[in-house]
């Protein structure tokens, strides 16, 4: 065996295992993103209220996920779904109580047992439970909506990164086209209340929509189908989203999508139905 | 297999009393707190052992804070940016054995003033008189606070002026008139940024030579004048881990009148954005250590190693979160002898929930740590948080807290926190410019909020009784002072608001509850005594208080130390640590006086 084959062999083996772990197959890439971005802002600046209250959401969020999946299917859960709820309500909930964290993850996973149509989830989880909380615990819980050091590269390497993984998924057309409506509205906005554009930009420039873009409104659970579908989807959230900024409403992406993301599923389960109804007619 | 109808429905509603959950704990601590709402005085009494009336009007202080106007550039955001100035202090400027009160304005023109207590329940402002009122100029800038400390040992406090500004050093000439001496103690501008922006300011004995040192904290960066900006690029550079404010000044007293600048030399080096300090010895090393509560990040904690520092805030525990760091007042509150540290931030209900931070020594461990006791104790959620100070406001032996709060009350029905929080939440380049903030138009942020009295109920509790006990103002409190103002061994308290009225709040005690006081004078040491440390033991247990250069707020409580002793206290003794490292026992002491106590030579 010669050196020369030693070496040369292994490297279409290697590059044909990285482009496997970065297809869009593989259900872990989501994971591995949002648990490096957790690392990188919480070893850089501390992001986290405490690495024990999002202990404590991702825990609650795997048991839960368990408990229901073996009480309503009878099997043992792919865990990848609860575990980004879990992480998600662990950065982006704010409180100084640990009750929050808990009850947040707890929403969100039954919320996919509970909130079915057509044995299909309609909210994203953590964006059910987030939105939740929210509303019913404002005098305990608050946004992530201050971290990162609010410094360019920090951002500049989530974007970067955060993008390339979900290019690899094949939704960044998702990601885009809200980035895009975003920055239109936000314009629009600014023309509308005479405030400086850069105020109207800001929120896009903090973690928080990072999350947002690259986890929630990308979730394959929860978007619809078509290409053409999931754009629309994503330009109806901004939209919405403007009008509630117009009313002065803080967490105006969450509700948004809360609001949005159903009416898209509950839209597509109507036409599909009607399609089908209408083949059958046919045949 | 999927799971019966009957599981599924039970599930559901489980999932219902999960949504319902957080309304249900609302509910019920909604209507705890109202049950605690507006008593009259005797009910007060009655239930909580005190009650507090607003006198200011009767006593003859009709002094309204008038907030500074900045630079045009800054027209949208001026009710943000020129929001602090209003501050209290209490001090014997005439040792005639009365608290006085010297009370800062902050409006280029308006006047400080220093209020002399006329010892019938009133008082009158001599500021003009004493030369101490007319400091707010537009060639020197505005006052921010005040601190007193003798620093010439001569018996008289002295006046040191915090400003954004120049800041001023006062001599006080026999309490008859003040001499101003800032050029000649060599403070700035000589050999120092001509101009600072400080909100802090602390006297204290840094390497115990018997001469009060000096800190001073910056808040915006002294490369600013914030009423000639060459642009707009003056707001912090993010809101949690912003490093381009003010930086600090330690100035070491040489003890012939002059001052010279040694924050570098010893390790105090900072340019985050200070808006609170204090002094305490909080290893018992006879070396106090200092705590700085920073705005825009986290907490820093300068360990005095005799005569150098060294930072540690994370070693610690109190500088890993990042909040909005407003205050730092020290207490005994579980009567061990060890202090806690509270620090205020801002709570805004479904905004922003950062929890005031009360930090208390952990037991056991080989070096100082802390862990934040706020949320157990009942103490974190105060609204948008400034001035507290700890004190025993009932006479049951347990230190209670005050905290004042709100920040800016415009309109009552429009709020600036959806804009504050989509600009806070962005990008340095965005938060870091003024120009890129909305303009308020009229809009509150965290106005007309409720203030807080807890009262600590000695095991580890604190409860909210401000309506019940009559602390009903609603204006944006800043600095929150404390002292026996008439003599009659109870502890008032005073309170400074932005924009608003100077608050006395006279005390009202139920019968049978005893106190000691004790006045301190140092010889080898300090003559304020600052620094100097009271362990009062009675009854079986024992609690630690401090002289202090000022704490909270702004702010400075009355150097005089008021111990609350509850019910037929039978005192074993108080023992007193003075800077100079003598400790002197004062044994055969009687509740219900006023003890002089010099430092034994």
């Amino acid at each position: 065996m010669s050196h020369q084959v030693l070496t040369s062999t292994p490297q279409p083996v290697k590059f044909a295992a990285l482009k496997r772990f970065f297809s869009p197959a593989n259900r872990y890439l989501s994971p591995l993103l949002i648990s490096c971005i957790l690392l990188v802002g919480q070893l850089s600046y501390g992001i986290l209220e405490s690495y024990t209250r999002t202990l404590l959401a991702i825990l609650t969020s795997l048991v839960a996920e368990i408990v229901l999946s073996r009480i309503y299917f009878g099997k043992w859960p792919n865990l990848v779904s609860a575990y980004i709820s879990g992480i998600s309500v662990g950065i982006l909930l704010r409180s100084p109580a640990f009750w929050p964290y808990a009850l947040c993850a707890l929403i969100s996973i039954t919320s996919k047992y509970v909130l079915r149509v057509h044995d299909r989830h309609i909210w994203n989880p953590s964006n059910f439970g987030i939105s939740a909380m929210f509303v019913l615990a404002s005098g305990t819980v608050a946004g992530l909506s201050i971290q990162w050091g609010n410094f360019v590269w920090p951002m500049i390497v989530i974007w970067t990164l955060g993008s390339a993984i979900i290019w690899r998924l094949r939704r960044f057309h998702i990601s885009a086209t809200y980035i895009v409506s975003f920055l239109v509205f936000a314009l629009l906005r600014s023309w509308i209340t005479g405030d400086p554009w850069r105020s109207e930009i800001s929120p896009i420039t903090g973690p928080m929509y990072q999350l947002f873009i690259f986890f929630m409104i990308t979730d394959p659970r929860t978007t619809v189908r078509s290409k053409t579908g999931q754009c629309l989807v994503v330009v109806a959230v901004a939209a919405v989203e403007m009008g509630l900024r117009l009313h002065q409403v803080v967490y105006a992406p969450f509700y948004a999508l809360f609001l949005v993301g159903p009416t898209a599923m509950l839209l597509e389960m109507w036409m599909d139905s009607r399609r089908a109804r209408l083949m059958v007619a046919h045949a | 297999m999927k799971a019966s109808i009957g599981v599924r429905v039970i599930v559901a509603i489980l999932f219902v009393a999960m949504l319902a959950a957080p309304a249900v704990i609302k509910q019920v601590s909604a209507r705890q707190e109202e049950a605690q709402a507006k008593l009259d005085e005797s009910q007060a009494l009655a239930r909580y052992g005190f009650h507090l009336q607003e006198v200011s009007q009767q006593a003859g202080v009709h002094f309204v804070h008038q907030a500074p106007t900045l630079d045009a550039k800054l027209e949208g955001i001026m009710p943000e940016v020129a929001s602090m100035g209003a501050s209290v202090s209490i001090v014997d400027f005439d040792r005639d054995g009365w608290p006085d009160l010297y009370v800062t304005n902050s409006k280029t023109g308006s006047l400080n003033s220093l209020y002399r207590n006329m010892h019938d329940g009133t008082f009158q402002d001599v500021a003009g008189q004493m030369g101490i009122a007319d400091v707010n100029r537009e060639a020197t800038g505005v006052s921010m606070g005040a601190v007193w400390g003798d620093y010439d040992n001569d018996g008289y406090e002295d006046l040191f002026l915090i400003k954004w500004g120049k800041p001023e050093l006062f001599h006080n000439d026999r309490g008859r008139s003040f001499t101003r001496v800032t050029d000649a103690a060599g403070l700035p501008p000589y050999g120092l940024p001509p101009w600072i922006n400080a909100n802090t300011a602390v006297w204290f004995d840094y390497d115990g030579d018997g001469l009060l040192d000096l800190f001073v904290g910056g808040y915006y960066s002294e490369k600013l004048d914030l009423w000639h900006l060459a642009n707009t690029r003056m707001m912090p550079e993010s809101f949690e881990y912003a490093k381009n404010g003010g930086r600090k000044f330690l100035f070491h007293n040489l003890g012939n009148g002059k001052f010279e600048e040694v924050s570098e030399k010893v390790g105090i080096q900072s340019n985050r954005w200070a808006l609170a300090a204090s002094a305490a010895d909080l290893r018992g090393t006879g070396h106090p250590d200092l705590f700085i509560a920073n705005d825009y990040g986290v907490s820093e904690l300068f360990l005095n190693e005799g005569g150098h520092f060294h930072e540690a805030g994370q070693a610690t525990g109190v500088g890993f979160a990042p909040k909005s760091g407003m205050n730092v007042a020290y207490g005994d509150i579980l009567n061990q002898g060890k202090y806690a540290i509270y620090v205020s931030n801002i709570s805004e209900e479904g905004v922003l929930i950062q929890g005031n931070n009360l930090w208390v020594p952990r037991e056991g461990e080989p070096s100082l740590k802390y862990e934040n006791l706020a949320r157990d104790m009942g103490v974190e959620l105060g609204g948008w948080s400034f001035g507290a100070q700890f004190g025993d406001l009932n006479n049951d032996g347990y230190l209670d807290l005050y905290l004042t709060n709100g920040y800016i009350s415009l309109s009552r029905t429009k709020s600036y926190w959806y804009d504050f929080s989509r600009v806070a939440g962005g990008n340095s380049t965005i938060i870091g410019d003024a120009a890129d903030w909305p303009a308020f138009n009229g809009r509150s942020l965290s106005g007309y909020q409720q203030k807080k009295v807890w009262i600590n109920d000695g095991a580890a509790k604190f409860v909210d009784v401000a309506q019940a006990v009559g602390a009903t103002d609603t204006y944006d409190g800043r600095s929150v002072a404390l002292a026996d103002l008439w003599n009659r061994g109870v502890l008032d308290v005073v309170v400074a608001n932005q924009r608003g009225p100077l608050l006395i709040y006279k005390n009202t005690v139920k019968p049978g509850n005893e106190w000691v006081e004790f006045a301190l004078e140092g010889t080898k040491s300090n003559r304020s005594a600052v620094g100097a440390q009271v362990t009062l033991y009675w009854n079986g247990q024992q609690q630690l208080q401090q002289v202090s250069g000022g704490s909270g707020f702004a702010a400075q409580n009355d150097r005089r130390l008021h111990f609350g002793l509850g019910a037929n206290p039978q005192i074993e003794k108080a023992v007193i640590r003075w800077p100079s490292g003598k400790v002197q026992t004062i044994e055969n002491l009687s509740p219900g006086k006023l003890y002089n106590i010099k430092e034994a030579e």
